[in-house]
């Protein structure tokens, strides 16, 4: 694993692992969320525009590639205004708050066979129980703010949240029945081989129960995908922003950075929850079809192409989430809440129970 | 029961359809026009910056009475009897100096009423749109093709032609008949 090799590398004392430890904890955040983020804002911006027959950013380099770090640079020159009535102490906490919960989310996330921030047997409960901490986060920043348009915002992106955690939970307890663990590295490695070894497909095996599974786990699979999507407060289930209703929801007071890392968590937070569907119903890091690095007999290789694998597939998935957001008009309050409670959260106990029968054959 | 399933059922099928529509559009040409390197076809009556083509203008004064908005200035100056100042590219003898034109296109209304009254068809509308400036008086456009010097020389001639006229008339009228005069006052 990537962290014994960097204690080794700095000569396994206290010191070591606690330089190693750093490394290991920040390498995500400039080696991949920073980058992520600014593509994926270049991305959404270019399939929003060619969803509706523009061009998107155009003037800065080839196609406008510059554009995001152009928008970042800006941003970081920007004055960083706090209103008279503010309250300091949690308005300045808010954007930390929301960015430190999605990006722990990170920690148990693995990239590759080799690297994952931190080997927990818990990986899934402890994505959803500290994503949680992003609910506290957008409630202070709503609070903090003193703007009734904001409160409003933060208020609905709470009780979103909230509904929608149950049937994420329930989707993540069925495959936590099929697989008899929670840590994601162990799920990702039990969907090896073949794409139909993936969980989506019923699971690696070949007996009667992975070909009736499969149905229920197409249901799992959509369910989860729709209940993330919501998590993260994007269109169709962007009640909490509604530009067209309450400005910019919990973020309309901030500016400049803290504007950016407000920002900066929703990517972080896009590609947080595509991964963990991708991790728990479409093997994670594992290729569909086969590894180059088995078949030229060179180890080394494995662990780039997973990686790859890894950002392709949840590239993909927020590629489908912006495709929605350019597709659905926004649900309104009650909707939302219908569409948790009276769908989502009946078909996930459901799916839940005959997923547990079908695991007993 | 059955509503419940409809429901699911259509939500779902209507996703779908409107996911296909926006991909579809994905490859269908962007209408965005890159505008300062391409730019847009024009109609072809379209109204943009005047032009007048000096060589044709006769200084009738016509297009700056037609202006609603006063935005032509001219000045003419006659001509010597001994010049000669050529013709227009339709046959009409030029006789007046044209010393002074300017339109003021910060005042211009594009309205296209100064290009039917001419009578050589020398002002016209040109498809250029990107003429602006960061100073309002540069937006007053000379046409006149003379230089000051020759304008302010073209005015002396004519000061002196008519001085020497005058002098020439008062020496001739110094000699006889003063009754003209006496008459004026009486009429009113």
């Amino acid at each position: 694993m990537m962290y014994d090799f960097l204690v080794d590398l700095f000569g396994n004392s206290t010191a070591a692992s606690i330089i190693a430890g750093t490394i290991q904890s920040i390498l995500p955040l400039f080696a991949f969320i920073l980058p992520f983020a600014l593509f994926a804002v270049y991305l959404e911006r270019k399939v929003s525009a060619h969803m509706q027959d523009r061009l998107g950013p155009m003037r800065t380099g080839w196609h406008g590639w510059k554009q995001t770090i152009a928008d970042i640079l800006k941003l970081i020159q920007k004055e960083d205004i706090v209103a008279k009535d503010n309250d300091k102490l949690l308005f300045n906490l808010a954007p930390i708050i929301v960015f430190a919960g999605s990006y722990a989310a990170f920690a148990a996330i693995p990239f590759t066979s080799i690297f994952i921030g931190t080997e927990v047997d818990l990986g899934i409960f402890y994505i959803i129980a500290v994503t949680g901490i992003v609910v506290a986060g957008i409630l202070m920043a709503g609070w903090a703010s003193n703007n009734k348009y904001s409160l409003l915002g933060s208020m609905r992106s709470v009780a979103q949240i909230i509904s929608y955690e149950i049937p994420t939970i329930l989707v993540a307890l069925s495959l936590v029945m099929i697989s008899g663990s929670m840590s994601l590295h162990t799920l990702s490695e039990q969907q090896t081989g073949y794409a139909w070894n993936w969980y989506i497909f019923g699971g690696p095996g070949t007996e009667l129960s992975k070909f009736l599974l499969i149905p229920f786990m197409f249901t799992g699979f959509l369910i989860i995908y729709i209940s993330t999507l919501a998590e993260v407060n994007r269109t169709p289930f962007d009640i909490p922003e509604a530009e067209s209703e309450l400005v910019s929801g919990y973020h309309t007071e901030y500016s400049g950075m803290k504007f950016a890392m407000f920002f900066l968590a929703e990517y972080a937070n896009m590609f947080a929850v595509s991964a963990i569907v991708v991790a728990l119903f479409l093997g994670g890091y594992q290729s569909p079809v086969g590894y180059l690095g088995d078949l030229f007999n060179a180890p080394w290789l494995i662990p780039i192409e997973q990686f790859t694998w890894f950002t392709i597939k949840g590239i993909f998935f927020v590629f489908v989430q912006m495709w929605l957001r350019w597709t659905l008009p926004r649900l309104r309050v009650d909707q939302l809440m219908a569409a948790s409670w009276k769908y989502l959260i009946p078909i996930a106990f459901v799916n839940l129970i005959i997923i547990g029968l079908i695991t007993l054959l | 029961m059955k509503e419940y399933f409809g429901n699911i059922y259509s939500a779902l099928a209507t996703i779908f359809i409107g996911m296909k529509i926006t991909f579809k559009h994905m490859f269908v040409p962007s209408v965005t026009i890159q505008y300062p390197e391409v730019k847009p076809q024009l109609p072809e009556r379209e109204r943009n910056r005047l032009y007048v083509n000096m060589d044709d203008c006769i200084g009738c004064d016509q297009c700056s009475r037609a202006c609603p908005v006063s935005c032509i200035e001219i000045e003419t100056t006659k001509s010597l009897p001994g010049e000669d100042l050529g013709k227009t590219s339709n046959g009409k003898k030029k006789a007046l100096w044209v010393t002074n034109f300017t339109i003021d296109f910060a005042k211009c209304c594009y309205c296209q009423l100064c290009v039917f009254p001419c009578p050589t068809e020398c002002i016209y509308m040109t498809d250029v749109y990107e003429f602006s400036e960061w100073e309002r008086n540069k937006l007053v456009y000379d046409f006149a093709t003379l230089t000051p010097e020759e304008r302010q020389q073209k005015r002396d001639n004519l000061a002196k032609f008519n001085a020497e006229k005058e002098a020439e008339k008062l020496k001739a009228a110094s000699e006889p008949k003063p009754e003209i005069k006496k008459d004026q006052p009486e009429e009113k």
